[in-house]
């Protein structure tokens, strides 16, 4: 196995209970992602893509074949594991932001940093650095309804990225933006990725994310239908 | 991380300011229902007491057999000994003599001709001692109706109800017609100086109050009583100054033979009639009303975690995704309940107390609603505050919140991790 490969899927099938009967989410899908990669699974809804994110994130399990992240197999963690998995070395970036609104960024920020018990100073340190990152020093303070919709998502990025977790999902991140705030938000994520070399992963059907992406992966009806490299990272 | 979920919790009034408010609101209704409930309960306890039962009585074994229907041929003899021993015996005891009897009034005309008979209670009670508590105790004062108290002997006070009805005048003499001591037949006039109501129908029905002195002159009972009546000096019924009254009575007794019906012995009020059984019901009482209110609140609160819980749901996705466990999220749920349960008991004990204290201080006046009723009960309802109404409303308060967060919050093991996380998107 190649020592880059951080995420490891081989045969994944996911069935739902649907009724008396089940639904068959993911075919038997084969792949693998490297450190550093700018990602995403793309593909009408229905097509599987945000199943196969949470399993990757650990958020759901497969019902058969192997998916390892960062050497461990998310089938065999208990919930305690996979919450380990998820708060040590995850970062989750939503469609909607789902940021905290009764605390100011700086705690929504802060949030991870405190599941890891980080001391106030290094919080501090770590929160600020984040913010600054995706330009939002100035408003550590105010609360994400006195923010617009780009801030938000940006602040969920600061959210994501501030605990340096090796890998981030993105699900739909810019569904919620228009177009000059998804390639802020766009831009952001990359420089942070070659910066930081942390691999992204998303599930997006749009294409101002598609344009950024290094490596698409098409799914359709739960299966892969195209692996493309656009660039090399 | 507490000061994080504390801020959450402060900031967010629907979590915070709301669930305070309920909570608040039922602790004090527990705190102020469980001190009116116990001010009334208490109160009836010591009406009885005051007229029938004392706190504990001493009577002889064949008059408590009987006691219903004042067996005075079985009364105490020597009593004036026997009140001294008490005293020295149980110092922390005011112990009054009483004699309780039936018999008939005659109210003759000026030509001595019989104008109007009925039957009547009488009570014997130490009307013109230099110390006597009893009409304190008995708050003849507050019921005199008309006329004035008695001020010598052979003056009488009859239930203002029986006056009218048999149309006795304030000066007018009647005649008692009873039993003495030795079954003998027993006739006494008596001076009707006053009238009295007591609001309860069981008194005002036909109630005759004269001096113990008259009594024992009238019904032959010198140096006797039907019994013997003992007042705790804490001023209220208590179980185990009762318990402890009585084992020293027993203790003290020389040559007690309980097969002799002349034998003195010593009933506790809850030995007495059914009283047991409303002692009993007046301790239950805080526990019912706690048990009503930890339901009730837990309803309440329960819908509303659940609503908030619901609404929370998304912040849960959120705080899962980030990595913490189901455990930590619904121990948080917990922590934030007990918050909320603590300064909303704390809140709501405050607000019960100062209510209650009102109640008990100023009372309700219900005399005019309890005209007729049958049941000896204080016609002044007031609350009492007792040590338990500082802690009580905490059960209710706490343990609600509590089991409304608790049940709220199972919705967080229902739904898997991706299904909680999906409902982000919602």
């Amino acid at each position: 196995m190649n020592n880059d490969i951080i995420i490891n899927i081989q045969q994944l099938v996911k069935r739902f209970p649907i009724g008396k009967g089940e639904f068959t989410a993911l075919k038997g899908i084969t792949t693998s992602f490297r450190k550093g990669e700018f990602a995403g699974l793309i593909g009408p809804s229905g097509s599987g893509k945000t199943t196969l994110l949470n399993i990757i994130g650990s958020l759901d399990m497969p019902s058969e074949g192997e998916v390892t992240v960062l050497d461990v197999s998310v089938g065999s963690l208990t919930a305690k594991q996979a919450a380990l998995l998820r708060k040590e070395k995850l970062g989750f970036i939503f469609q909607s932001y789902n940021l905290l609104q009764v605390h100011t960024v700086f705690e929504n920020v802060e949030f991870p940093l405190l599941l890891l018990h980080y001391n106030a100073s290094e919080r501090k340190k770590m929160v600020m650095e984040a913010l600054d990152w995706v330009g939002l020093t100035d408003k550590a303070q105010s609360k994400p309804s006195q923010l617009s919709g780009g801030e938000c998502q940006r602040v969920a990025i600061a959210r994501a990225m501030v605990k340096k977790p090796v890998l981030v999902l993105a699900d739909e991140p810019t569904a919620n933006l228009d177009a000059t705030n998804s390639h802020t938000i766009l831009r952001t994520m990359e420089k942070l990725n070659k910066e930081l070399q942390t691999t992204f992963i998303f599930a997006t059907h749009d294409e101002k994310v598609i344009s950024y992406l290094h490596r698409k992966v098409f799914l359709d009806d739960g299966y892969i239908v195209k692996d493309e490299w656009v660039k090399n990272d | 991380m507490i000061k994080f979920l504390l801020q959450g919790l402060l900031r967010d009034k629907s979590r915070s300011h709301l669930p305070i408010m309920v909570v608040a609101v039922g602790v004090m209704l527990s705190v102020f229902m469980h001190a009116y409930i116990t001010g009334i309960m208490n109160d009836t306890i010591e009406m009885n007491a005051a007229f029938s039962y004392g706190h504990v009585k001493v009577l002889t074994k064949g008059y408590a057999d009987n006691m219903s229907q004042f067996p005075n041929d079985m009364a105490l003899d020597n009593t004036d000994v026997l009140v001294a021993n008490l005293k020295k015996q149980l110092p922390n005891i005011e112990w009054v003599e009483r004699i309780q009897f039936g018999g008939l009034i005659d109210v003759p005309n000026d030509k001595g001709e019989t104008v109007a008979q009925g039957p009547v209670i009488g009570i014997g009670i130490d009307l013109f001692g230099k110390e006597t508590t009893e009409t304190k105790r008995l708050r003849i004062h507050e019921s005199m109706v008309e006329g004035r108290m008695p001020s010598k002997p052979s003056e009488i006070l009859v239930s203002n109800d029986f006056a009218k009805k048999l149309g006795i005048q304030m000066g007018n003499t009647v005649t008692l017609m009873a039993s003495t001591m030795y079954g003998g037949m027993a006739y006494q006039n008596f001076v009707v100086v006053g009238t009295v109501s007591f609001g309860v129908q069981v008194l005002d029905r036909g109630t005759i109050i004269a001096d113990i002195q008259d009594v024992r002159d009238a019904l032959d009972m010198d140096n006797a009583s039907g019994e013997i009546l003992g007042f705790f000096s804490q001023g209220y019924y208590s179980d185990k100054e009762a318990d402890k009254a009585k084992s020293i009575f027993y203790a003290q007794q020389d040559n007690v033979s309980i097969q002799d019906e002349f034998t003195p012995i010593l009933l506790t009020f809850r030995e007495q009639g059914d009283m047991g059984t409303f002692v009993d019901l007046s301790h239950s009482m805080g526990a019912i009303i706690t048990f009503v209110f930890i339901i009730a609140m837990s309803i309440v609160l329960w819908n509303a975690g659940l609503l908030g819980g619901i609404r929370r749901y998304g912040e849960f996705g959120v705080r899962l995704a980030m990595g913490e466990t189901k455990h930590h999220v619904f121990a948080s749920l917990l922590y934030e309940s007990f918050f909320v349960g603590i300064i909303g008991s704390i809140i709501g004990t405050a607000f019960g107390l100062l209510f209650a204290w009102l109640l008990q201080e100023y009372g309700l006046d219900m005399s005019d609603e309890m005209k007729g009723s049958s049941m000896m009960m204080p016609t002044v309802l007031k609350a009492r505050i007792t040590m338990a109404d500082y802690y009580i409303g905490f059960i209710p308060g706490i343990f609600s919140t509590l089991l409304g967060a608790a049940l709220a919050g199972i919705g967080i093991y229902k739904r898997k991790t991706s299904q909680l996380f999906k409902e982000l998107e919602a």
